[in-house]
């Protein structure tokens, strides 16, 4: 065994020396705990190692235990519907053998080695294969169908095929490549620092409903797209990535509790087995990875979660999956960076975060996307991130933030001015963006309606019009407007409470589909167009507004998916109440 | 027998160097002897080959660097515990102070503790009913959960406090309770206020309290908070006990650590606070909560006072961020005569949907809430608008939801400082207010609890 000595100790941090060829990210064990670290600098024969448990008893002449390889995570079946911490420690492993408390050195592997799985094989002896190309499969969930392929680096014939029950160590098949027989398990290691290969990246196109109206109409994201999530406490940045969990569909989903509250994590360990899939009718847990670093885990762990995850998600990506991996919150894992920064004593960037702390982020970011995988078969998954941010006093000008938002192409911007009003989600409407809304669009032509694009520019224009309208009421007072103004601010106000405003917690509004959002939205807008060709024609606005109908728009959310008929009916009696009353007055 | 050295090399503010040291562990508890012979606390911040950096908890006037002796004790700082805490009173390091007898431990417990595996956790999900509408109403505590009251100078945060340990009660569950106090760089009065509330509703001997004074040692506040949670760890998840903790006030205890990161040259966060305060904080507030298969639980009321009531501050800004929701004291309530002046609209219980409703408190607990919390944001609005154009430019509408919000403060949030509203009678003084609405306006609350609670209570 090749050991080294600690000789300086600083929280996370420790410095050992003459440890044996030390390489750069090289995983550690430091002390008699074995407590897990990894080198993040070396001068001389010193090392600088961040530990990613609790360092306190560590001293001077303990001995560090270099393994020679980078921090890497087993992929294979037995992943899904597991909750891991930071470094891919099984959490509830962990609090059947060692009780309610993390404790320090605990040493488990992410995936079970007792379990057996059914292997299917997919290709005969003698077939040629190359990385990435599917040898056999096992049903891991009863949705997902999870694929062995064959490592990156291989290729060759195959020499022999298995059937039957395995576990993630056994041989499940052997490859003769031009190198030897090489054998194959249905467990892969990689390196959670160095992104999966991929065969070719491409341009997004789908949308990733998400089932929230805000999100999928007018500032959608695509499969294989990053989206940020920025808001100060209070406002709603975790139901809404909850929310996103839940109801998305994505095929699998990744997420990462990274430095937040503990609370937060049992919620989704507890509900999500309970909630089902509106895609597949089955659990939600059962396409779903957890990966809980909370804010009271070790720091340096909480750096590397984010890693964990993304390297997960890529790895179901490679299987052609549409996988959506959530971080909540970055702002945490950027903490992490600056804290191991400072403990480092590097000269800091803005705000003590360290000089690389973009460049770090922007890799991140970019592990996202759409690709052709490995493999013969051409496979196409994605891997969409979605990112809170915690921004100091909710101020948008602090570098996570702002080096976030450069890398990204989706901002839903939270407001806690409309979280206080309990405006739920409480994304603002004129601040956030999409660059995805042409590609999208193309998709809800095809998908939906031809009108549905119009209809967004419409209402959006309308939201625009109001927050200008606003500043001229708060100035003069409301009977400054016009008429036609004053219906302005009537539909915008119906769009506000009774299209964007969506109750996650709910059941008949938590998730709305593509084709009810549009519904709900054409309706609204009938509304406003009706009504103002009836201004047109010379009516007052007195006889527009309060009419019963516009109380049965206020509830068209709560309309359940299979009913979609009701809204055409709503339509009809928006016309005949907008013209019914005309007739009185002619009468 | 414990390694002595002799071998102070610089002494700064509360840090002390020591070079020459063997075997010396990272977090190592020291005992540091006064040239006068008297012996004080510290810890081990970092450990370099032989130097050794440590904090002194106590303050270290008298000290100097030729006759300062320095013992490592080759354990962690720790607190004594066996049932016999209740009851007691001890000083910000978990040394009785109340002129009681020592402590005979069952148990030497790491004041650090570890961290609960979420995986371990239970979801809190028992309303617990204070007795106060402005919180039962609209932002419910939750067994379980940590709820910081944000409060400024000057503000009635100690009252309040003691009104919620004095009233707080689960609905029809009758169980171990205790409370654990701790007082960081608080006045005598405050704490004596506290200690006296304690004594008069013979909540004493249920209670475990820590105190560190404005005159005692700052940086002995350090491991003050984590004495009471430790306490109450012990209490809730050995003891099986309901531990109610207030931590007051948490201001200090953040300046005390950045008294210790200025000392260390460390690079600041913003406002001088270090850059892991997050972190640190979160070592603090988690540590409360629910464990599978365990009776007890740790609801934590952390107080902290925002300098200048600004929220955005670095203190309440990641307090906010890692408990779940907030209380906030309006200065402008407090001004106006309004007890409790908390401001519900930015307050927030995040943990409320969870705990409220069928089987809990009632069915329409939640969406009366959401209805009453916009109602009044409007009202809101629509006063401020009225101050810049005067009373005639609101529509009929607004100037009832004015009304609305005068009397939802005046009726809903006002109450007295020994009343004990039942949830039933808060939700009902909420339906009440309701009615001065046009009920097309009532879009949050379903039909059939509008007739039922609203309506009902007509024909009743």
């Amino acid at each position: 065994m090749e050991a080294g000595v600690v000789v300086k100790v600083s929280g996370p941090l420790v410095v050992a020396r003459d440890l044996p060829d030390p390489k750069m990210y090289d995983l550690v064990k430091v002390g008699k705990d074995r407590l897990m670290g990894e080198i993040i600098e070396l001068r001389g024969n010193r090392a600088s190692i961040q530990v990613y448990e609790e360092t306190a008893g560590l001293g001077p002449g303990d001995e560090v235990i270099s393994t020679g390889e980078p921090l890497s995570v087993e992929l294979g079946p037995g992943l899904l519907t597991s909750i891991y911490d930071g470094v891919q420690r099984p959490l509830d492993v962990i609090r059947a053998r060692y009780g309610n408390y993390v404790t320090r050195g605990v040493e488990e592997p992410g995936l079970s080695r007792e379990r057996k799985w059914p292997f299917q094989p997919a290709v005969k002896v003698g077939d040629e294969v190359v990385a990435g190309d599917v040898l056999g499969t096992v049903q891991e969930t009863t949705v997902i169908l999870h694929k062995v392929m064959l490592p990156a680096g291989v290729e060759g014939k195959v020499s022999h095929i298995g059937e039957g029950d395995f576990n993630v160590e056994d041989t499940v098949a052997v490859v003769e490549t031009s190198g030897g027989e090489v054998p194959v398990t249905m467990m892969q290691r990689w390196p959670v620092r160095r992104p999966r290969l991929y065969r070719e990246k491409m341009a997004p196109s789908e949308p990733l409903v998400t089932g929230q109206r805000i999100v999928d109409t007018l500032f959608p994201i695509s499969m294989g797209g990053t989206a940020c999530v920025p808001g100060p406490f209070g406002s709603g940045k975790t139901v809404l990535q909850h929310a996103i969990a839940k109801w998305a569909n994505a095929q699998i989903v990744v997420f990462v509790g990274c430095g937040e509250r503990g609370n937060e994590m049992t919620d989704v360990l507890l509900e999500f087995p309970e909630l089902t899939d509106p895609y597949s009718g089955e659990p939600l847990m059962l396409r779903t990875v957890l990966i809980a670093n909370t804010s009271n885990m070790p720091v340096a762990a909480r750096e590397a979660s984010v890693y964990t995850g993304i390297t997960i998600a890529e790895y179901y990506r490679d299987m052609g999956y549409h996988v959506a991996l959530q971080a909540d919150s970055t702002s945490r894992w950027a903490e992490a960076l600056r804290e191991i920064s400072g403990r480092l004593e590097e000269m800091p960037g803005e705000e003590g975060y360290p000089a690389y702390l973009g460049t770090r982020l922007a890799a991140f970011y970019e592990r996202a996307g759409r690709v052709i995988c490995l493999g013969r078969e051409g496979r196409v998954g994605s891997v969409s991130a979605i990112g809170s941010v915690s921004p100091p006093g909710g101020d948008l000008s602090e570098p996570v933030t702002q080096a976030t938002l450069r890398v990204v192409k989706v901002f839903w911007g939270l407001e806690d001015r409309l979280a206080f009003a309990r405006h739920f989600p409480a994304i603002n409407w004129l601040n956030s963006y999409s660059l995805y809304q042409e590609k999208v669009e193309e998709y809800w032509n095809q998908e939906v309606d031809e009108a549905y694009a119009e209809l967004r520019a419409e209402a959006m224009g309308i939201l625009q019009r109001e927050a200008e309208l606003q500043e001229v009421v708060r100035l003069i007072g409301i009977e400054a407007l016009s008429d036609q103004e004053r219906l302005v601010m009537e539909t915008a106000k119906s769009l506000r409470e009774d299209f964007l405003q969506q109750n996650a917690f709910d059941d008949a509004d938590a998730f709305t589909s593509l084709m009810k959002q549009y519904r709900l939205l054409r309706l609204i807008v009938t509304y406003h167009r009706l009504a103002n060709r009836e201004l047109e024609k010379g009516r007052p606005i007195e006889e527009l507004i309060d009419l019963p109908v516009q109380e049965e728009i206020a509830r068209a959310k709560f309309i359940p998916e299979e009913e979609m008929e009701r809204f055409d009916r709503l339509e009809e009696k928006v016309a005949e109440q907008l013209a019914g009353e005309a007739s009185q007055v002619n009468a | 027998m414990l390694k002595e050295y002799l071998t102070v090399r610089e002494i700064v503010g509360p840090l002390i160097l020591l070079e020459g040291v063997e075997g010396a562990k990272y977090n190592e508890l020291v005992e540091v002897e006064f040239p006068d012979g008297s012996v004080g606390l510290g810890n081990v911040l970092e450990v370099e080959e032989d130097l050794v950096l440590l904090q002194s908890f106590e303050a270290t006037s008298g000290l100097n660097i030729a006759r300062t002796k320095v013992r490592f004790t080759g354990r962690g700082l720790e607190l004594p515990v066996s049932r016999d805490i209740l009851g007691r009173v001890f000083d910000g390091l978990g040394r009785p102070i109340d002129n009681g007898p020592r402590i005979i431990p069952d148990e030497r417990l790491d004041i650090n503790g570890n961290p609960i595996n979420p995986f371990a956790r239970d979801f809190p999900t028992d309303f617990i009913q204070t007795g106060i509408s402005a919180i039962d109403g609209l932002n419910p505590l939750v067994r379980g959960q940590k709820l910081p009251i944000f409060s400024g100078a000057g503000l009635p945060h100690s009252r309040l406090a003691a009104q919620i340990a004095r009233q707080a009660g689960v609905l029809g569950m009758e169980e171990e309770f205790a409370v654990v106090f701790a007082a960081m760089g608080i006045t005598f009065e405050e704490a004596e206020f506290f200690v006296q509330e304690f004594r008069s509703t013979a909540a004493l001997e249920r209670a475990v309290l820590f105190i560190n004074l404005a005159d005692d040692p700052a940086i002995e506040r350090i491991a003050t908070p984590r004495m009471a949670l430790t306490a109450a760890e012990y209490l809730a998840f050995e003891l099986d006990m309901h531990v109610l903790v207030i931590l007051i006030d948490m201001t200090y205890y953040c300046e005390a650590l950045r008294e210790i990161s200025a000392a260390r040259k460390e690079v600041p966060g913003r406002r001088g606070y270090p850059g892991y305060l997050y972190t640190d904080l979160a070592t603090i507030y988690e540590r409360a909560g629910r464990i599978k298969d365990a009776k007890g639980s740790i609801t934590q009321i952390p107080v902290l006072s925002m300098p200048d009531d600004d929220k955005t501050h670095p203190i309440p800004d990641l307090t906010g961020y890692i408990t779940e929701g907030q209380i906030i004291l309006s200065r402008d309530l407090h001004r106006r005569g309004i007890y409790p002046p908390i401001d519900v609209l930015p307050s927030l219980s995040r943990l409320k949907e969870k705990g409220i409703g069928v089987g809990k408190t009632r069915e329409d607990h939640s969406p009366l809430s959401n209805q009453l919390f916009s109602a009044y944001a409007r009202g809101k609005e629509a006063k401020e608008l009225a101050v810049i154009l005067g009373e005639a430019a609101l529509s009929d509408e607004d100037k009832l939801f004015v009304q609305f919000s005068d009397t939802f403060e005046d009726r809903f949030i006002r109450q007295g400082e020994y009343e004990d509203r039942s949830i039933d009678e808060t939700l009902a003084i909420g339906w009440e207010l309701l009615r001065i609405l046009p009920r097309a306006e009532l879009k949050r609350v379903k039909e059939e609890h509008i007739r039922k609670y609203m309506e009902g209570a007509d024909q009743a």
